[in-house]
């Protein structure tokens, strides 16, 4: 192959874009596995279900899927603090984490799946939306609008997760939550109700993500299990539970995927983020920026 | 009262002889058709429990250490195929080929993870299933994303018909594994791997060397996994990578210990017998898909409601019925005018 100078900037650009994406997808991820210790494996079943929240309400009353998203965050919050509740007092409670916690959100995620196959079948479903078809172009280099929305939405919202957690009460709050349960107790604060802020947070920004993802491409129930190792590969890449490296890594991961997808072939591009993941359990588990 | 390993063995071999035998009287050869897919869930979930049930460590990549036993029998069936070998190779050579590249490859996914919190070790697992399946896809030799076909011969002599032998060789293997369960449990190993499960930084500060442990019960439990993979392109007759490296695999494997009880061989025997049945019929009766939900939704309710499985709930029925029987004894004993 003939090694072009276009060719290589527009993968990176498109690398960035998908990176913004990523970086959504991996918010929550980073939020309950890095902060609150909650491995959730079943997270993208969740994306998936936001995509298909954003596909009904679209096909149905023509409403923008991002919008729509946002609308719905109650109730995935709901959603996930209903989970987070079970959870505590089927195995946190009982110690139990460990094995049957996660056998728990791994059941989570085939019945998430199931459901919408039972349901909706296995056929694609795509939304419209005005920005959607174009593309702006800059000298060689392509931004479609398709991937330019998500990217800057995603990165809003990273924006403002980052200042919840760092500027408010109950953010700070989920930060000390990490660090010392008896502490928060100490200072009046229940940290289980703490806990269930997080993950009611952490299953409300699916619904964002999975609106992102249908826009990016076009959406069928089992799609989401191609981003579980990817998201977690980026979550510990990023390191556990910062929300700066979060959206490094799923930058980097971006890039590499997309230069890999262009020059290899697309083929090769799901191993990317496993050597990511490797590499960075092997030389620094702390990941880029961690604690 | 503990029985002795060759005593067990020799009951296993029995028991497997009479269900050979009562799938002959069917005279119907869907029997073992269906047969072999329990069976593989049978070793599947005994290999799953091994480092998941006795160590307390999660894999999720049931289908990627499964699918490495059957891309070999795969790479050895090209391989003959392009050189003109006579003979086909035997079954037990080609799963003992299986079980040692998926035992390597189980062998080095611990050395690089495990030494992490156990999270990291079912996420990596995770990805593995991923990764191998990039390399296969782009493996042509063994297909790639075509998928590769494998002819298996009509019939065996003694035996009868194809299915049967692999349906007589997967039945061996379960034997196999059972038995190296029970051994497992019952050693000085077993209690070490305990100890992993119930608290790890207490049993490395006593001594137990945690990392090499754990090491050689992620070698045990891939190189079955590989084992019962590898007859799997000869039993399906057309291997696919998305099929094979399907997540359903770990799913089950990890639903059917669960709901039998991880704590002993009886367990992943009896949730990947009640489980596995139930999915043969469902899938005649009502469809695939189903399947699945039916899975999920057992596997949530038995981790929430009855941590312990059905042995679990066996025992405590037991220990509740003794006690009621104890407790009333009592009663009587000291009930006024009662003899001694």
């Amino acid at each position: 192959m003939i090694f072009s100078f276009d060719l290589l900037i527009n993968a990176i650009v498109s690398g960035i874009l998908i990176g913004g994406f990523y970086a959504a997808v991996t918010s929550g991820v980073s939020l309950a596995f890095g902060i609150l210790d909650i491995v959730n494996i079943a997270h993208p079943a969740f994306i998936i279900l936001g995509s298909y929240v954003a596909y009904i309400v679209n096909a149905t009353f023509g409403l923008d899927p991002i919008l729509t998203a946002i609308v719905v965050t109650p109730l995935f919050y709901a959603l996930g603090a209903g989970i987070y509740q079970v959870y505590y007092v089927s195995f946190e409670k009982r110690g139990q984490e460990s094995l049957r916690g996660l056998a728990f959100f791994f059941g989570l995620l085939f019945i998430t799946e199931v459901s919408l196959v039972l349901y909706f079948g296995v056929d694609y479903r795509y939304v419209s939306a005005p920005y959607i078809g174009p593309t702006w172009h800059f000298g060689d280099v392509d931004l479609p609008l398709r991937m330019l929305v998500p990217c800057v939405v995603s990165l809003l919202l990273i924006a403002t997760l980052q200042l919840i957690l760092t500027r408010t009460f109950i953010g700070r709050a989920i930060m000390a939550v990490a660090q010392d349960q008896l502490a928060l107790r100490l200072m009046a604060i229940d940290p289980i109700r703490i806990k269930r802020i997080a993950f009611g947070i952490s299953i409300a920004t699916a619904s964002l993500a999975g609106a992102f993802l249908i826009i990016i491409q076009p959406v069928e129930p089992s799609v989401g299990r191609q981003y579980i190792g990817r998201v977690f590969a980026i979550c510990v890449l990023g390191g556990l539970g910062s929300m700066p490296g979060a959206v490094i890594a799923a930058m980097l991961v971006g890039i590499v995927e997309s230069l890999t997808s262009t020059f290899y072939g697309p083929s090769w591009a799901p191993a990317v983020s496993f050597g990511f993941l490797l590499l960075t359990l092997a030389v620094r588990p702390a990941g880029l920026m961690g604690r | 009262m503990i029985v002795r390993t060759p005593v067990f063995l020799i009951i296993c071999l029995a028991v497997g002889a009479v269900v050979f035998g009562l799938s002959l009287e069917v005279g119907n050869d869907y029997v073992f058709f269906a047969g072999y897919v329990i069976l593989q869930y049978v070793v599947l979930s005994t290999a799953w429990n091994i480092l998941g049930g006795y160590c307390g460590y999660v894999n999720f990549g049931t289908a990627a250490f499964f699918a490495l036993g059957a891309y070999s029998t795969v790479a050895i069936y090209k391989l003959i195929g392009d050189n003109d070998l006579p003979h086909i190779m035997p079954m037990p050579v080609l799963m003992l080929v299986g079980g040692v590249v998926s035992g390597i490859v189980g062998f080095g996914m611990g050395y690089l993870t495990l030494r992490l919190r156990g999270a990291f070790f079912s996420i990596a697992t995770l990805a593995l299933a991923v990764v191998l399946q990039t390399l296969v896809v782009n493996w042509d030799y063994v297909g790639g994303s075509r998928g590769a076909y494998v002819i298996r011969p009509e019939e065996m002599p003694f035996i009868g018909s194809y299915v049967r032998y692999l349906f007589l060789m997967m039945l061996l293997l379960a034997i196999a594994a059972i038995a190296i369960a029970r051994l497992i449990e019952h050693s000085k190993l077993g209690y070490g791997f305990a100890t992993i499960r119930d608290d790890e930084l207490a049993a490395e500060a006593l001594g137990v060397p945690t990392l090499r442990l754990k090491l050689i019960a992620t070698t045990i439990s891939g190189a079955l996994m590989g084992m019962a993979g590898a007859p799997f392109p000869y039993y399906i007759g057309y291997l696919q990578p998305d099929s094979t490296f399907a997540l359903d695999y770990a799913v089950n494997s990890i639903a059917m210990p669960l709901i039998g009880g991880t704590t002993s061989w009886v367990g992943p025997l009896i949730g990947a017998v009640l489980l596995g049945t139930l999915q043969q019929v469902a899938t005649v009766t009502i469809s695939s898909a189903v399947n699945l939900l039916i899975v999920g939704c057992l596997l949530v309710g038995f981790v929430i409601i009855a941590p312990n499985g059905i042995i679990g709930l066996v025992h405590t029925f037991l220990q509740r019925r003794d006690e009621d029987f104890v407790g009333r004894r009592r009663v009587d004993a000291d009930a006024p005018g009662a003899v001694p």
